[in-house]
């Protein structure tokens, strides 16, 4: 427990400091954000109903931009080995980084999100429903990314392949993120259902992503 | 003759040459079978003749999810069996499958457009297929992007296994949700309600479409084992080559051209 809490403390701290880039995921966020008015016109009522949808796309977006740094560093330095011969199970070791890579390059995110929502001309309701499911929602990005990002590190290809092998898996957050925000702003459709479907996609990520991503670093470090 | 028998390449080339030819007479006699069937088969009473996509349609879409489910199993074989074949096979599916999924989702639009009025509609089923369809794609770059084929097997053993999850939810898609697609009607509780006028040419092409992957997937793995053959020869040839022009003789540019040349 102990080796897990300073390696969720070291990740952190890593992330946070000069030569981290965890706050370079929110800058492209904003960036992403600020780029569709241009793409779209500055109408503020077609913004505010495609808000949800253009926050949520940026997030994806960012934590995926952010995720190829989750093992590469490790693997650069060495420290990566380390992990994978401690005594500590290579799975719960993936689960700590990838908590510790959400808690310095997600929540970011999310504290940013009531700025851009602004921007996008969300009130006070729909930015609040877009920031709870990006809550619940981001944690399942990080934990499938992370497979992406355990077959990058093994195979030392990143970059477009990671996006392209990642992204399919992440349809279905996309969607029912999107949705339960919807289902708020605008639609008649209750906010539970798509909502409870978006955390239990968090909770199945959590034990799939952890034990794919052991699984890939096992059987391709070597 | 057991599984493991198999692992020896030589003589899974000779069994499967063997096996092909009459695998290959018995996909085309079923396909003609299934498809002259498909042809008495009588219109429906709403969609006229259109119902005949329905032959080609299903089968298609059968195997696209089939096809995934060999693969999961041969990365099974490459992740805990370590069987030397396992990832041949899984290798040689994938573009099949992708084919498969490819072609169900063309007939399903060509079958919409007369039927629903649009040749797409982001509904469930539609949408978890497309999926699938892009999985294969990222797979088959996967298998493209590494050199190396055993550390690309491991990597692309693991991503298979993830996408698995797909599979029951395109099976499922149709009940969970209320969509345009129409619910299962041939494997299903209590029985299909497809009549038997249309439920048997099903059969047959299904079985045919099953007997034209086993084919193509066979001849395909005889190919990917032949081409990773050719591979380590050309190694061991380039091997040789580095290794004669280190030991420095006069005349190694010549020599070297030569070898390369005859290749």
């Amino acid at each position: 427990m102990t080796a897990l809490g300073a390696l969720i403390r070291r990740d952190v701290r890593i992330a946070l400091r000069v030569g981290g880039g965890a706050l370079i995921g929110v800058l492209f966020f904003l960036t992403v954000v600020v780029l569709m008015p241009f793409a779209v016109g500055p109408d503020l009522n077609l913004l505010s109903r495609l808000g949800p949808a253009i926050l949520w796309l940026g997030a994806l977006l960012a934590s995926l931009l952010t995720l190829d740094r989750l093992f590469m560093a490790d693997h650069d330095d060495g420290s990566l080995d380390l992990i994978t011969m401690s005594r500590t199970p290579l799975e719960l070791a993936c689960a700590a980084k990838a908590l510790a890579h959400w808690l310095a390059a997600g929540l970011p995110l999310i504290v940013a999100t009531p700025v851009l929502g602004l921007l996008l001309n969300l009130d006070m309701v729909a930015t609040g429903a877009v920031a709870l499911t990006l809550l619940a929602g981001t944690p399942a990005l990080t934990f499938t990314g992370m497979i992406g990002a355990a077959l990058a590190v093994t195979l030392h290809r990143g970059g477009l392949l990671m996006a392209v092998l990642v992204l399919p898996l992440s349809i279905p957050v996309l969607i029912f993120g999107v949705a339960a925000s919807n289902a708020v702003i605008v639609g008649p459709t209750p906010f539970g259902a798509p909502f409870s479907i978006l955390c239990a996609l968090s909770l199945v990520s959590f034990v799939i992503g952890p034990l794919a991503a052991a699984a890939s670093l096992r059987h391709g470090l070597d | 003759m057991s599984l493991i028998d198999l692992a020896n390449p030589s003589r899974f080339l000779a069994l499967t040459a063997r096996v092909l030819p009459w695998l290959a007479a018995a996909t085309v006699i079923l396909l003609a079978l299934g498809l002259y069937q498909a042809s008495l088969a009588p219109d429906d009473y709403q969609q006229g003749a259109t119902v005949k996509i329905m032959f080609i349609h299903v089968p298609n879409a059968w195997l696209s999810m089939l096809v995934w489910g060999v693969m999961s199993v041969a990365s099974l074989g490459t992740l805990v069996w370590r069987h030397p074949l396992a990832d041949v096979a899984a290798k040689a599916a994938a573009p099949i499958g992708a084919s498969f999924t490819f072609l169900a989702l063309l007939t399903g639009s060509l079958w919409g457009r007369p039927m629903w009025g649009t040749y797409w509609e982001w509904d469930a089923r539609l949408t978890s297929v497309l999926i699938l369809f892009l999985m294969y794609l990222g797979l088959m770059a996967l298998w493209r992007a590494v050199e190396d084929p055993s550390r690309a097997a491991r990597a692309a053993a693991v991503l298979t296994l993830v996408g698995a999850i797909n599979l029951p939810i395109i099976k499922f898609s149709v009940d969970w949700w209320n969509t345009l697609h129409q619910p299962a009607s041939v494997m299903r509780m209590g029985g299909s309600t497809l009549d038997k006028s249309f439920l048997i040419p099903l059969l047959v092409m299904a079985t045919a479409f099953t007997l034209l992957f086993l084919t193509l997937h066979l001849a395909a793995m005889r190919n990917e084992i032949l081409r990773r053959r050719v591979r380590s020869l050309q190694m061991m040839q380039a091997s040789r080559i580095a290794f004669s022009s280190e030991a420095g003789t006069g005349s190694r540019d010549g020599s070297a051209s030569r070898e390369i040349g005859a290749t």
